[in-house]
């Protein structure tokens, strides 16, 4: 694997918080454990694990938010982007969705309205949302119909690399079908790369080309959908695929 | 066991009635699924059953009957002899339906608190049964411990042994798995189905997730803007499905065969 | 459907009529409100004197348009200076956090353990009385009380997701503070200020009252409402007026506050 065909590569990342305030130092408690994985260049990783496993620890460390305590993260790509799970907290309530799109663009240094108007229009069109949405507040807009903004906005910053974490769980199920057909077309017409975070293996196995198993802040498991899904080598990976109903 | 018959429920502030006319019937011991997507009206469908509508802010018709009793327009002091003691409610959050300043012990009594005159150590022992009945072990431990002590799934299996304890006959579930690990998710289904085969506890189960209603119910109704569009047998509508919205709602469900359809 | 706001028509319209008087006062006013003897001596309320005359035969209704206008303007000064430094501290701390936070709200919690009016009177002390100097030491107050309300509002939206998005997009924090966070504060603040207000004009009221605050010729109504204590057999009139309107303005901005509080509310 040349590095050129990587947009991102994590190296033994380790992380954890210390427990306690200002005036207290406590133990600190290990959230990610010896964490190496890559993600190449148009692929959807998946990242499936239950709750507090450090999936989102590890988005965090990826985005730079956090620093991790000893390991690296690599980016081959400029200004990485997240797609939150809730569309109803990552729109601010207070803008209109045209705003809320052009806004990226203003702090890039894009001082021409017509040219950010051009983009933002394109964008609306790849996310398939209607003109009459740009005057819209968020609080106007259905779950799947924000959910497409919150993609816009990541997206209209044309990064070539993003987490999108859980970006379907909290939508129904005819919604959630829309959402990921539209991930999908967006990775090849923008020749994107995902890392996709997520606790439904189903979502996983219909998205995704490759997987991270991870547990207790540890990957247990990692590799293409189908081997790890056909045949799981680990303990909890065979227990996971189990419960799925 | 529970019949709805043509139960309409309009709230003041909405222009759009949340149910139009749903009727359906729960056969004793049976678990009923009922499937649908946010806005369908299941969750207003629920409250009405469970008889924790809010009165004054809807406009509501049509009876509900639980064992041959009314309770859509029952009095209150009637609703709260019924509620607790032959129905049971789970709610979906199981951190945030338990009072985090009570001992999960005492929360699962409550309901024989108010409906018996048993006396402490009575109680406790039923207590103790319900507990171990939701499969939770060392239960004397868990009896002296508070929510926060507890995990999501041990919480819902006290919140489910806090709607057993006093063994009603209807069993209502809102989306009690949602909001859990998947894992912990398919203990409970084992869980709630050998309850219905151990006690004969007919339930009805509130779900927007087809998978898991497929697993757990014999029999479906699916509803969308307030209507039953499609009700029967689950494995008859999962393999011919004979409503639009309810292909749809199939066919939307992330499956490994599906793989490459997206 | 939207129901109507009653609390928010009423209180605008109150404030309006008594906003609209207060102007009218600084421009014109029936007779000199200093004016010895523009009547005769403790005459009850009257055509010509409509609010009646106090001991020096002062026109009551003239004197009380110039007294609720220095009231409001230090009231709403004092209000401005603590509002401002306020949300500028409370934005900063409870945006960025940390140890300045810690130390600066320990301060702010220490300021608050003694009786706002107390601090005020100690100030006034140090510095003398007068207009400015009631407006500055008011203001100073007033500070704690805004930097908390606003520093709670930031820390609970420092990390929400749409925040963290444009944090991702690269904004700097001044930015995120003042276009991003600050509008959605809004609901918070507003009926902050409008409290803030209405407890300015009672601490002034009560210091005037008590004799440590704007000096004569100037009048606020706390102090012609000291005034009017020691007249109060003779020529009751006077403190009801007095009394009267500080309870109206206070009641007017309150019912606003009110109104807004419903408003945030129902956008939540």
């Amino acid at each position: 694997m040349t590095e050129n065909e990587l947009v991102l590569k994590v190296q033994n990342v380790s992380c954890g918080y210390r427990k306690g305030g200002v005036f207290s130092r406590g133990e600190v408690q290990e959230i990610l454990h010896d964490v190496s994985f890559d993600v190449r260049r148009g692929e959807i990783m998946g990242l499936v694990g239950e709750s507090g496993t450090g999936k989102s620890t590890l988005a965090k460390v990826i985005l730079g938010i956090l620093k991790p305590d000893s390991g690296e993260v690599t980016h081959y790509s400029h200004g990485p982007q997240m797609i939150f799970q809730d569309p109803f907290s990552s729109l601010n309530p207070a803008f209109t969705v045209k705003r809320i799109m052009e806004e990226p663009l203003k702090i890039q240094g894009i001082r021409d309205k017509q040219e950010r108007k051009n983009q933002v229009m394109e964008m609306l069109r790849l996310v398939e949302l209607p003109e009459e949405c740009l005057e819209a507040r968020p609080n106007e807009l259905s779950g799947g119909q924000r959910q497409r903004v919150s993609i816009a906005v990541a997206l209209i910053q044309k990064p070539k690399f993003v987490i999108a974490d859980e970006p379907v769980s909290a939508l129904d199920v005819t919604i959630q079908a829309q959402i990921l057909k539209l991930l999908k077309k967006l990775r090849k017409e923008l020749d994107l790369s995902f890392l996709f975070i997520s606790h439904d293996l189903n979502v996983v196995y219909q998205l995704c080309d490759r997987v991270i198993v991870m547990k207790d802040g540890q990957i247990v498991e990692q590799g293409d959908v189908e081997q790890v899904y056909d045949r799981p080598q680990h303990e909890y990976t065979k227990q996971l695929l189990a419960a799925v109903v | 066991m529970l019949e709805i018959q043509d139960l309409h429920v309009r709230f003041y502030n909405r222009r759009r009635e949340a149910v139009e006319g749903v009727s359906f019937k729960i056969e004793d011991g049976e678990i009923m699924g009922l499937v649908g997507e946010s806005g369908s009206g299941k969750s207003v469908t629920a409250m009405s059953v469970a008889g924790l509508l809010p009165r004054k802010q809807c406009e509501y018709s049509g009876k509900i009957f639980l064992d041959g009793c009314e309770l859509l327009h029952a009095d209150r002091k009637v609703l709260r002899q019924i509620q607790g003691k032959d129905m049971g409610v789970v709610f979906q959050e199981p951190m945030n339906a338990m009072d985090p300043l009570m001992k999960v012990g005492k929360q699962v009594e409550e309901c024989l608190k108010v409906h018996t005159k048993m006396n402490a150590s009575q109680r406790k022992a039923l207590a103790l049964e319900a507990l171990s009945a939701v499969e939770l072990r060392n239960v004397e431990e868990i009896y002296e411990k508070y929510p926060h002590e507890l995990s999501g799934g041990m919480c819902q299996r006290a919140m489910i042994a806090a709607a057993i304890v006093s063994k009603p006959k209807l069993l209502l579930l809102d989306e009690p798995t949602t909001a859990l690990d998947i894992t912990i998710q398919s203990q409970i289904l084992v869980l709630l189905k050998s309850l219905n085969k151990q006690y004969g506890m007919s339930m009805l189960f509130i779900s927007h997730d087809l998978n898991v209603v497929r697993k757990l119910c014999r029999r479906v109704v699916v509803m969308q803007r307030g209507h039953i569009v499609e009700a029967g047998d689950t494995e008859r509508i999962f393999h011919n499905p004979q409503n639009d919205y309810t292909k749809k709602l199939i066919a939307a469900i992330p499956t490994r065969e599906g793989r490459g359809s997206i | 459907m939207k129901k109507r706001n009653w609390y928010l028509t009423l209180g605008f319209i109150l404030t309006g009529i008594i906003a609209s008087f207060i102007v009218m006062g600084f421009i014109w006013t029936p007779y000199d409100p200093n004016a010895i003897m523009a009547g005769p001596k403790f005459s009850p309320p009257s055509f010509e004197h409509i609010m009646g005359t106090d001991n020096f035969g002062r026109d009551i209704f003239s004197r009380v348009l110039q007294g609720a206008g220095s009231t409001a303007l230090i009231a709403l000064c004092t209000v401005l200076i603590g509002a401002l430094i306020g949300i500028a501290v409370g934005a900063l701390t409870g945006y960025f956090g940390g140890i300045v936070d810690e130390a600066l709200m320990r301060f702010n919690d220490a300021l608050t353990a003694f009786p706002s009016i107390l601090v005020a009177l100690v100030i006034v002390g140090v510095m003398g009385g007068g207009k400015y100097n009631v407006i500055l030491a008011l203001g100073i107050v007033f500070i704690p009380s805004f930097a908390r309300v606003t520093r709670t509002a930031f820390a609970s939206l420092r990390d929400v997701n749409y925040v963290k998005s444009v944090r991702l997009m690269g904004a700097k924090p001044a930015r995120i503070i003042c276009l991003h966070i600050l509008p959605n504060t809004i609901s918070v603040l507003l009926p902050a200020i409008t409290i803030g207000f209405n407890n300015a004009v009672l601490a002034e009221a009560s210091m005037s009252y008590l004799g440590i605050g704007i000096k004569p010729p100037d009048a606020s109504l706390g102090y012609m409402l000291s005034e009017a204590q020691g007249m109060l057999s003779i020529a009751p009139w006077y403190a009801i007026w007095t009394g009267g309107v500080i309870v109206i303005m206070i009641f007017a901005v309150g019912l606003i506050g009110e109104g807004l509080q419903h408003c945030g509310r129902e956008s939540m």
